[in-house]
């Protein structure tokens, strides 16, 4: 099935990023959001990130942010999803929230239109639940920022059908992107281990035993990470990072899961990483 | 701290107003006009965008698509002649 137009859902730090690669590898996008404010603000987000693109390309600068944009149809009515081959949800990690996205999704796709979920924690058995087409719903876990990163986890839900399974990869061969696919479960693999290490970190920060910068140092000088954990929060959203905390501990019952309460603190205080200006450091 | 152009600003003024802003952002206390904020590892490529939003900001000028070049923005002196570059032309 080749795929002409993909419907990207929830236009935030994660749908804007994918609607611009989308947009970049010649994919015609619709990005819905409830928010007129929210797709202003990814408009901006996405014209910098492709003006960034240009200053590192080294003469090959690529299309300018008009050209790119110009594939991108920017709305806030899900009935232009009808003709959408494939779409991705990335609206915010809360049971609740997503369960209306698919019920609403369901109304105006097409039946051969498959639904990836770009969720961080909540399983993709459950998410399909909420459809009639749990065949055709797969997770698919795009890291941030989405231009950049050449991996995905791909999440093989209960129902997920092996023919859907190779419209996902072939989604993403469309945008130079390959894939490591896993079975379903809380977290899936990358954030079951990554958001219990951040929630660890600031647990340390917390008790005072290191400084922010002092955490990160060590995983970048001792462990030769990019990124330490407490930086990689501010880039993902503190917001989230509770959210997906909080879905782990939900999921799972386990107390090895609760969130440390200076995460709720500072998403309480609005102090929600990058994207707010402020987190464990300030932008 | 002002969004205005500033038409009559000086290459010392320039250089001055640049020198400070990145100075907020890297854990160092001083920085020389041909210090490469990039190689030298000071900031990463995410902060780059920040420094064009300053520029245009902070000197009401456009970077246009042709100045999205790494090496107008990797030094002071580089930015600030950016900046003379686009305020003499407006």
């Amino acid at each position: 099935m080749t795929i002409r137009k993909v419907g990207v859902v929830g236009a935030g730090v994660m749908g804007a990023g994918l609607a611009q690669d989308l947009a970049q590898t010649g994919h015609e996008v619709v990005l819905v959001d409830l928010s007129e404010g929210v797709l202003e603000r990814a408009r901006g987000e996405m014209t910098n990130n492709i003006r960034l693109r240009m200053m590192f390309g080294k003469g090959a600068k690529g299309e300018p942010p008009a050209q790119v944009l110009g594939r991108v149809r920017f709305t806030t009515d899900y009935g232009l999803l009808g003709d959408s081959d494939f779409v991705v949800e990335n609206v915010t990690e809360k049971w609740d929230i997503k369960r209306e996205v698919y019920g609403r999704l369901e109304e105006v796709c097409a039946t051969a239109c498959v639904f990836a979920a770009n969720t961080s924690a909540i399983p993709i058995t459950r998410i399909a639940s909420a459809t009639r087409r749990p065949a055709q719903v797969v997770g698919m876990h795009f890291m941030n920022p989405v231009p950049l990163k050449q991996t995905v986890e791909v999440i093989r839900g209960f129902h997920t059908s092996d023919e859907t399974l190779e419209t996902a990869r072939g989604l993403l061969a469309g945008m130079n992107k390959t894939c490591v696919v896993v079975n379903d479960s809380p977290g899936f693999v990358s954030n079951r281990v990554l958001m219990l290490t951040i929630n660890e970190a600031i647990f340390l920060l917390q008790e005072g035993v290191a400084t922010a910068e002092d955490i990160d140092g060590i995983f970048k000088s001792c462990f030769g990470h990019k990124m330490g954990p407490l930086e990689t929060a501010d880039l993902i959203g503190l917001d989230t990072i509770l959210f997906s905390v909080e879905v782990l501990y939900e999921s799972f019952n386990d107390g090895k899961y609760r969130p440390c309460p200076l995460l709720k603190k500072m998403v309480d205080a609005g102090l929600h990483g990058r994207k707010s200006g402020r987190g464990f450091y300030t932008y | 701290m002002s969004g205005t152009p500033h038409s009559t600003l000086g290459a010392d003024e320039i250089r001055a107003r640049v020198t400070t802003f990145l100075l907020r952002h890297i854990r160092r206390p001083e920085l020389r006009d041909d210090e490469n904020i990039f190689a030298l590892g000071f900031v990463n490529s995410l902060f780059a965008m920040q420094l064009v939003m300053f520029v245009e900001q902070e000197f009401g000028v456009a970077v246009e698509n042709d100045d999205l070049e790494i090496d107008n923005f990797s030094t002071v002196a580089a930015i600030a002649a950016l900046v003379e570059r686009k305020t003499a032309a407006r």
